[in-house]
């Protein structure tokens, strides 16, 4: 907010409660959310912006299903308040794929399917998310530098599977160290 | 051919019908009597009574193949894998067979059968075996269960076979009265029929609309094993596109105009009562709508979750304990110790005994994805989304909540973000839960979501379990008794040892408490696995004898065993030795029909810090469907026992449960999992199942390979309960 705009002002006078506009740019789209600043930016991603894709697992950023990108890194949005999220851009697992389009998958998108590795799924999307962002730091990590970068829980148990598609994902890179 | 075993059972009593579909497509139906998973003991007697659906096949003149698969999924790759059966036998192009889910159950457990399988035109032939599945759902009440790795063995083996088989028969039949030749001269292949003889062929599409004209086999033969195209092989599943793009539904998904938001706060002790609770507080928080009071839980509703979560955390509920506020986990296994009393009896003449005492404690499910149920209960009729292993048996659960006519609910089922026995028959507490709410909302749809904590506090936990050994050893050697005292649950299949040891036995000793527990991915055969394992390993090292060849010269009478066992040992390299601080351990259970043999690599340093680098597992689960699939079962049941082997305990403190989260109840994360390296026997014995039975070897497996690496025998888990620090 721009302090002492009449507008803010006005805006405030009609809304009810204590919330704010939050800006940001979630896959590739802005928004001007009208939330709690102190909402955490997984259910506004959910239930404010429909975006089913990125999962509630622990509310404690333990398990890391509710992983996004925020600036290209990855972060667990489900402690993440929507103020910290203000003016940033997100990535969702809706949003990797290049241009959104499902034929365009993100390399670990297409490891993650070379490899078989989902089971149930549910903390698939919050992997995948976590994969990208260590790609984007580390071209290609190694199986120390995964093990410390990928911490997300996986009840069916698919972590070997990950393993393999996640050194899979970064040889697509082309980057070599 | 070998004839089938149970097409007998088919002619007698399953209906086979066919018919047209709009289009001039081909539709043929199959319900019948499937095996009910009565290792659980989920179902009355009369179980193999309830009728099931258990598919249908369509074939469209653009040549695609539609299979309703009347299972969930909930990780398995179980749809992939019986439209693969299907498939098999009906000599189909797997490229053009599609699987239908999700619709497939929502029709399923609605009796509106019709709508799915076939669009909305129903042919008259089709339209009895409609209303008699129909009727026999609505009836029975029946059990749609997926559990028990049993969909593979029940419904692939005695449906999903014998439909393709009767379809291709059906096509056969029509090319050849097409073409003025005999059926017995064309052949399937590719979802085409072709006649060598006048080079004719026709796609099974073209064929549709005439093969549904065709009589209904009864008892169409099934493919020999060695002719399998499909099976036995590695197609990629059909569900993992969406699971890896955001797009796959859970519960926890669904949205419907207009709806709210449930948090929950739960009586802490099971059995406690809502006692009192001031609403003003929460009434007057942003967003929210109502304050639901039930007779054991306060619910707060709001237009988002997480407003309904902000504005529950300011009240403070007063629950009552139900008399059990002095329980305790020290309580429970107190009350196991004196119900086993003295050790069992061994015979006089033993040249050495040995005795051992084992723990094993209560667990949580954790299903990754927290238990959902959004409802909308209006007059006398309710709709329902959830996520559950029985979609039947929620439904009357939800009817029974909704207090509406079972044929009056509209129940949808989602995806399941992990199952291992929590969304089974009677662990349906969460449909309960969630239809209560939104009856009290009526006729706003709510979506009930429980937090974690209300999850890892309110579970029907894997019973915590102890056992007492004793066991006998003659002059050379040679096992001549192994006896054990049990509390805490138990069965035949769970504590049955193959070993060809004189005086064995394993009974069970009550100890009852009022822990709320259920089936826990392979069930009973998670701690009894642990147990007789565990014993076995420590009666080879009182013999002295390496583990592995003490239990395979027990093992000469029973082939499939010794078999499996030499397999994970010859896979391990057993016999090469290995640096010091390192050590394998070995174990081998029997359950849902499979046999598993699992060995464990593990490095303990000087420090104690254990880090387990190998397993390797040989499974005998008679033959295998889709090999990377079944692999991935067994991956996953290794890492799901390694978490719970190492990691997980439920305590029990004042009558309630102590952890909450991840963080108190952690699993293990990619650093920790092992090298898995997995290898299926072939054998003919019947198909047995895959979601569990990788689970119960591992514990046995890693403690003896902690032993062997450090001389420390570990018998309570979890493991991180021993210091493994030598001395």
């Amino acid at each position: 907010m721009v302090a002492g705009s009449i507008m803010d002002l006005l805006e405030l006078d009609i809304r009810s409660e204590d919330s704010m506009a939050i800006t940001m740019t979630v896959n590739g789209e802005a928004h001007a959310l009208d939330v709690e600043p102190e909402m955490p930016l997984l259910w506004a991603l959910r239930e404010t912006l429909g975006l089913t894709g990125t999962k509630f697992g622990c509310g404690i950023s333990a398990c890391g299903a509710c992983t996004v990108l925020m600036d290209g890194r990855a972060v667990r949005s489900c402690t993440l308040p929507m103020s910290a999220a203000n003016g940033k851009t997100v990535t969702t697992i809706e949003g990797l794929a290049q241009d959104g389009a499902l034929n365009k998958l993100h390399r670990v998108q297409q490891a993650w399917i070379a490899h078989q590795v989902p089971q149930c799924g549910y903390c698939q999307s919050g992997v995948i998310m976590a994969v990208a962002g260590l790609l984007a730091q580390i071209p290609k990590p190694t199986d120390d530098e995964i093990d410390a970068g990928i911490t997300n829980i996986c009840r069916c148990g698919t972590f070997a599977r990950m393993r393999a598609a996640i050194h899979d994902a970064a040889e697509g890179e082309g980057v070599r160290s | 051919m070998k004839p089938h075993p149970t097409l007998k059972k088919w002619s007698r009593r399953a209906f086979i019908g066919a018919g047209t579909v709009a289009g001039g497509g081909f539709l043929l139906g199959v319900a019948g009597f499937t095996f009910a998973p009565s290792r659980y003991s989920l179902v009355s007697a009369d179980a193999a009574e309830k009728g099931q659906l258990t598919t249908w096949i369509t074939i469209t003149p653009d040549n695609i193949i539609n299979i309703l698969i009347p299972h969930c999924e909930m990780g398995q790759g179980t749809p992939t894998a019986l439209a693969m059966m299907a498939a098999e036998e009906l000599e189909a192009d797997w490229t053009l067979v599609r699987v239908q889910e999700a619709p497939a159950l929502d029709a399923y457990a609605n009796g509106y059968i019709v709508r799915a399988a076939g669009g909305n035109y129903v042919p008259a032939v089709m339209a009895r075996g409609v209303d008699y599945g129909a009727y026999k759902l609505m009836s029975w009440f029946g059990f749609q269960v997926t559990g028990g790795s049993t969909a593979v063995r029940s419904t692939g083996e005695y449906g999903m076979r014998v439909a393709g088989a009767a379809a291709k028969e059906m096509l056969l039949a029509a090319a050849a009265k097409q073409w003025g030749v005999s059926a017995s001269e064309c052949v399937a292949k590719g979802s085409r029929v072709t006649h060598a003889g006048s080079k004719r062929s026709a796609t099974f599409g073209e064929l549709a609309r005439s093969a549904a004209t065709q009589p209904v086999p009864t008892s169409p033969a099934l493919k020999n094993a060695d002719s399998f195209t499909i099976r036995r092989t590695s197609p990629t599943r059909l569900d993992i596109p969406s699971k890896v793009d955001g797009s796959a539904k859970y519960a926890i998904d669904f949205t419907t105009p207009g709806m709210l938001y449930a948090a929950i706060e739960m009586a802490p002790v099971y059995g406690g009562k809502l006692v009192s609770v001031d609403t003003a507080p929460a009434e007057a928080m942003p967003g929210v709508k109502k304050i639901v009071k039930l007779d054991d839980v306060v619910a707060v509703v709001a237009d988002s979750f997480w407003r309904a979560r902000r504005a529950l955390a300011v009240l403070k509920p007063e629950f009552s304990d139900a008399g059990h506020g002095d329980v305790s986990t020290a309580s429970i296994f107190a009350a196991f110790d004196t119900a086993l009393g003295a050790p069992p009896e061994v015979p006089k003449n033993a040249a050495k005994v040995v005795t051992a005492d084992y723990r094993a404690p209560f667990l949580a499910h954790a299903t990754m994805s927290p238990m959902v149920c959004a409802a909308k209960v209006e007059g006398d009729r309710a709709e329902v989304w959830t996520g559950v292993q029985d979609p039947l048996n929620a439904r009357s659960v939800a009817a029974k909540a909704a207090g509406v006519p079972a044929a009056n609910v509209h129940l949808t089922n989602f995806l399941l973000g992990g199952g291992f026995g929590r969304g089974l028959p009677f662990n349906h507490d969460y449909v309960d839960l969630g239809v209560r709410v939104a009856k009290a909302m009526s006729p706003v749809p709510v979506k009930t979501i429980w937090s974690r904590e209300n999850d890892i506090q309110r579970d029907y936990y894997r019973g915590a379990a102890m056992s007492r050994h004793a066991g006998a050893l003659d002059a050379n050697g040679v096992p001549i008794a192994a006896h054990s005292n049990y509390a805490g649950g138990g069965d035949g299949e769970s504590v049955f040892m193959p070993y060809a040891i004189a005086a064995k036995s394993a009974k069970e000793k009550k100890a009852a408490h009022p822990i709320r527990t259920g089936p826990w991915r392979s069930v009973l055969n998670s701690q009894h696995g642990f147990f007789k394992e565990s014993f076995i390993d420590e009666m080879a090292h009182a013999a002295g004898k390496d583990p592995f060849e003490f239990r395979r010269g027990l093992l000469g009478d029973q082939p499939r065993f010794k078999a499996a066992l030499e397999k994970a040992a010859a896979m391990s390299s057993w016999t090469t030795p290995l640096p010091p601080g390192e050590g394998r351990g070995i174990a081998i259970c029997e359950s849902f029909g499979s046999i598993v043999a699992e060995v464990v690599h593990v490095a303990v340093s000087a420090e104690g810090r254990l880090k387990v680098l190998n397993v390797y597992a040989a499974v005998d689960c008679g033959d295998v469907i889709n090999m990377d699939s079944a692999t991935a079962q067994v991956e996953g049941g290794i890492i799901f026992a390694l978490s719970a082997a190492l990691l997980s305990e439920i305590t029990i403190k004042d009558g309630r449960v102590v952890e909450k989260n991840f963080r108190d109840y952690p699993m293990i994360h990619l650093a920790d999992a092992p090298k898995i390296t997995t290898a299926f026997i072939r054998s003919d014995a019947q198909l047995g199942g895959l979601g569990e039975p990788g689970v119960p070897p591992l514990a046995p497996a890693l403690v003896n390979a902690i032993h062997a690496a450090t001389g420390i025998r570990v018998r309570e888990l979890p493991i991180r309960k021993t210091p493994l620090k030598k001395a």
